[in-house]
């Protein structure tokens, strides 16, 4: 336990001294990778809930991503520009729409179960596209970053920056805290024997559908934050490419783990931006790296740094 | 009427060209317990290897052997290098490792070819019309399709319930380790059955190329259609691949046709402007949804 403590405390050292770092060194660029980074680590962190905690694979968790950033583009491109509202509607749309998703695909089980949240997903993709008065599928600038009363100024990259790890720390201590609840025994219970669970009188569906939805709301934050960070609304935040490198970042950082998110997050992007920055068909060497990762390293970075099996 | 028609005919051509897809998909998921994304990748190879050979060649019944032959053969390359250790993995794993294998083909084809859609066509006596019935015209390619489709139907329908490779095939899907111990050699089984999955699908992405465009990614569009019709069919039953790709691919073409003017003549026209396309792209998830909530494991699902 002392080593996740160490990491922990270096983890959040280094990532709060990143700003005055870069900007003394001239490198604001650093600045927006790692605020990426923690964006997807949430996300990643929300699919853990569910993918490394619940067992549940689901392959359409970039739809409460687009949900989110909709629910703050769309606010936004009619000029209401209130962060508490944009954000309370992301998280909330988000939820419902992990509701209506996971009311249908809970009820199948393994191969239909990925296939079905990938194909909801997929609709809500096309739904993004085909809205015109959003820019259909070139999508649309965000009038305005979300405001928050002067509280804190999302155009401050710095200011942004640390509000994003200070959500990124909250969402990965309320996850850890959720997984060791009562709650979260049954979610687990759920995965490792689903009729034994039933046997001592639990119903997984609801558990799993609570489970899936607050994965959902989850979800929605990080869209909220991701739509902010790129100043830019698309349908593309719903592509089902992002659903899988989500999946990734789940199984690079280790499954079931409270520090794989982030740690898995850190390593797909940043491989990705240095594979990009070398090549143009970065992606001919990134596909074959995941192939190698999946088949021998399963356990995941946090895995193999903690050993111990949470 | 006759644009009905011509609407039920396009939905058939879709129909059967899911079929395709969806039979290989179902099939390799029936018998080896493997979930591959990379199903995609094939139909993409298959459609490229057709335009450049047809384009070398000259000659377009050479450049369909050989592509077939070609993704043929990229199958099971791909079998033997990559999948071959994952029928042991659960799905997650199958799911993630077949998704790198999608960005490593699509990159691969993007160096090869380029970026840009390239377009492909037909021969001049498979181009034209046909006069089915007095003021109904309607493309010979697209029947051609059609026929190949419902030919390909009948031949697995034969393969898979009257020869002796067929009862290997659905003894292995109810049972492995009774096939393996009666001495039948089931990685050459798999080898096999999942190469005539990857032929299937080059055969849908070689038909396809001259109607739709041909480009990187072009297979991720339809497998996940092709996901909606075997998740309907029920995973494994071919039978169940047929007839959901017949309804997806009808459901799917009549929702793109008449669901505005539908829409418009319920409702109003400015709705129908704004709900129509939208609701027309987001049918078949959405029948899939109601089959689902009805029947869980789909309308065919193989027994257990």
């Amino acid at each position: 336990m002392r080593k996740g403590q160490l990491f922990w405390g270096a983890a959040v050292v280094l990532l709060a001294a990143l700003p005055p770092a870069a900007l003394a060194l001239q490198q604001p660029f650093y600045l927006d990778l790692v605020r990426r980074v923690m964006i997807f680590a949430i996300a990643a962190a929300s699919l853990n809930l569910i993918l490394g905690y619940g067992g549940m694979v689901s392959f359409g968790h970039a739809a409460y991503l687009g949900v989110g950033g909709y629910a703050v583009g769309v606010l936004s491109h009619y000029g209401i520009d209130n962060g508490w509202l944009q954000w309370a509607l992301a998280i909330g749309a988000s939820a419902l729409a992990a509701a209506a998703i996971g009311a249908i695909s809970i009820r199948t089980s393994g191969i239909y179960f990925i296939m079905i949240t990938l194909a909801f997903t997929q609709m809500l993709y096309y739904l993004g596209i085909s809205l015109d008065e959003y820019g259909g599928d070139d999508g649309m600038r965000l009038a305005t970053r979300s405001r928050f009363s002067g509280l804190v100024d999302l155009d401050s990259p710095v200011a942004f920056y640390y509000l994003v790890l200070a959500l990124m720390l909250l969402v990965l201590y309320l996850s850890h805290r959720i997984v060791r609840s009562r709650f979260g025994r049954v979610i687990r219970a759920a995965k490792s024997n689903e009729a034994r669970t039933r046997a001592v009188g639990l119903s997984p569906y609801a558990y799993k559908l609570a489970a899936f939805v607050i994965a959902g709301a989850m979800g929605g934050l990080a869209g909220a934050l991701l739509v902010n960070h790129t100043a830019y609304l698309t349908p593309e935040f719903m592509n089902w490419t992002r659903s899988g490198e989500l999946m990734f970042m789940v199984i690079l950082g280790g499954m079931a783990t409270t520090a794989g998110p982030l740690l898995g997050a850190f390593a797909l992007l940043i491989v990705e931006d240095l594979l990009s920055g070398w090549t143009e068909h970065w992606q001919v060497i990134l596909g074959p790296l995941l192939v190698l990762a999946v088949v021998f390293f399963k356990r995941g970075i946090a895995g193999s740094l903690f050993h111990d099996r949470e | 009427m006759v644009l009905v028609l011509e609407q039920i005919l396009n939905g058939l051509q879709l129909g059967v060209m899911l079929f395709l897809m969806a039979a290989g998909l179902t099939l390799v998921f029936g018998i080896m317990n493997l979930v591959n994304l990379a199903h995609g990748s094939l139909y993409m190879v298959g459609a490229y290897f057709a335009a450049a050979l047809y384009q070398w060649t000259g000659s377009f019944p050479l450049a369909v052997l050989l592509a077939l032959a070609g993704t043929l053969a990229v199958g099971i390359a791909t079998e033997v290098i990559a999948l071959r250790t994952l029928y042991e993995r659960d799905h997650l794993d199958q799911v993630l490792a077949t998704f790198g294998l999608i960005l490593f083909f699509n990159e691969l084809v993007a160096i090869l070819w380029g970026r840009a859609a390239i377009y492909s066509t037909v021969p001049d006596y498979l181009s034209g019309h046909v006069e089915l019935a007095a003021n109904f015209r309607y493309p010979l390619y697209r029947l051609v399709i059609v026929a190949v489709g419902l030919a390909v139907a009948l031949l697995l329908w034969f393969v898979v319930a009257r020869t002796r490779l067929g009862m290997l095939i659905r003894a292995g899907a109810s049972n492995r380790t009774m096939v393996a111990a009666l001495g039948v050699n089931i990685r050459l089984l798999y080898t096999i059955v999942f190469g005539c999955g990857a032929a299937l699908a080059g055969l849908a992405g070689l038909l396809a190329g001259p109607i739709y465009v041909v480009q990187p990614g072009m297979g991720e569009l339809i497998l996940i259609q092709v996901f909606v019709v075997i998740v309907i069919g029920g995973i494994g039953s071919i039978r169940g691949a047929f007839f959901g790709a017949l309804l997806v691919g009808t459901v799917d073409t009549l929702g793109r046709a008449f669901l505005k003017p539908v829409l418009a003549a319920v409702l109003s026209p400015t709705a129908a402007e704004a709900a129509g396309p939208a609701l027309a792209s987001m049918l078949i998830y959405l029948l899939m949804a109601a089959v689902l909530a009805i029947r869980p494991r789909g309308l065919f699902a193989a027994r257990a």
